[in-house]
């Protein structure tokens, strides 16, 4: 693997855990307010 | 021609045989996944959600109605993508979708049908937990419908293959309707039935003025199969069946008279739109601007963007006590 390739890799990678970080903090307080909205209506 | 995997020996072999993670080694862009989710058809499928969302008597909280929405674009999604694993090869054979991830070789096959499976479960588990486990079985059946009937079964066999898929865009007003109501109703079928009914005169006019790859590949859409007249008296058809499903809501009292002077005037509108169209006989590249073929696609959209904005405004206003039922509805209800 050339030097580009692997700085291209380590982007990719970067970039893809970023999202993916992003997506597990966004469901973690979507499922907070989930539970808070269903216990507000019980 | 095949669309099944097991037309090649392995799933990674796509144009010239080469596979795809040999000549690609580096790890496929977030973007490219974003993309299988089709999210240009998500924004209809959203938008007709909540419609069904809000047009749906009684209320929800906004958290649960915000995830009711992303469940249903999750599972849009999820069997987007499984649209795209099994396609693959069809696609690579098409220009307008040669570059699409899996055809252009930006994602392997293998990851986007397990990015398809994960999406697709997940969307049932939040849908079920957060809401209720009818709308997580009818988001279930939309999946099935659309990545299975539609996509592996019925899109390769018949050319009413649009008019049996156009019941997998039908699904999302139902299922947000009854994510607040938590049961199924003449309504939210009526709602179903509309899109149902819409999509064949939509698709097919789009089709009589865009020459589309289908028939190289094997697809047997319509106008290939059985010719540009037939495609015609289709659409006029399903114009005219189309109109009394529009009307229904007012008329079974559903709606207020906002939504039943709306469905009329939309209807007769389609209705003079397709007329022309059916009663042409231009065909596609033989130097005729086909302008009403591209008048009634523009016009179906339209339509029925105006004709959900006036239920979920219909029932706005009606709950606001601002406006009563219309004389019909009064009449009936």
């Amino acid at each position: 693997m050339t030097p580009e390739e692997e700085a291209e890799l380590k982007r990719r990678q970067k970039s893809r855990n970023l999202v993916l970080a992003g997506t597990l903090i966004f469901f973690v307080v979507l499922f907070y307010l989930i539970t808070i909205a269903r216990l507000g209506s019980q | 021609m095949s669309t099944s995997p097991s037309s090649t020996p392995d799933r990674a072999l796509l144009q010239g045989g080469e596979p795809v993670r040999a000549a690609q080694p580096l790890p496929a862009e977030w973007r490219d996944f974003f993309a299988l989710t089709k999210p240009r058809v998500m924004t209809l499928v959203i938008f007709t959600a909540i419609c069904g969302l809000l047009a749906a008597p009684g209320s929800i909280h906004p958290i649960l109605g915000f995830t009711a929405v992303l469940a249903i674009a999750m599972g849009a999604g999820g069997s987007a993508v499984l649209n795209q694993w099994w396609e693959a090869d069809l696609d690579a054979g098409m220009k307008r979708t040669a570059n699409r991830p899996l055809p252009g070789g930006r994602l392997h096959r293998d990851d986007a049908r397990d990015f398809g499976l994960f999406l697709s479960a997940a969307s049932l588990v939040l849908m079920g937990l957060a809401i209720g486990w009818l709308a997580a079985a009818l988001l279930l059946a939309a999946i099935i419908y659309y990545a299975v009937i539609y996509t592996m079964w019925l899109k390769p066999r018949t050319p009413q293959n649009i008019v049996i898929g156009g019941g997998a865009g039908a699904f999302p007003p139902l299922i947000g309707w009854v994510a607040v109501t938590g049961e199924v109703t003449a309504m939210p079928v009526l709602l179903f039935a509309i899109i149902f009914m819409w999509t064949p005169p939509h698709f097919w006019a789009l089709a009589l003025f865009v020459k589309t790859d289908y028939a190289k590949v094997g697809i047997p859409m319509l106008p290939v199969v059985a010719g540009e007249r037939t495609t015609r008296n289709h659409i006029w058809v399903y114009t005219l069946l189309l109109a009394p499903f529009t009307v229904a809501p007012w008329v079974i009292g559903g709606t207020s008279w906002i939504y039943g002077t709306t469905a009329v005037a939309l209807s007769l509108l389609f209705i003079a739109l397709a007329l022309p169209v059916a009663r042409r006989d231009a065909v596609m590249g033989a130097g005729d601007p086909m302008l009403e073929e591209i008048r009634l696609f523009k016009f179906s959209i339209v339509y029925l963007f105006v004709l959900f904005a006036a239920l979920v405004a219909d029932r706005v206003l009606e709950a606001q006590g601002l406006i009563g039922p219309g004389i019909l509805a009064g009449g009936i209800a």
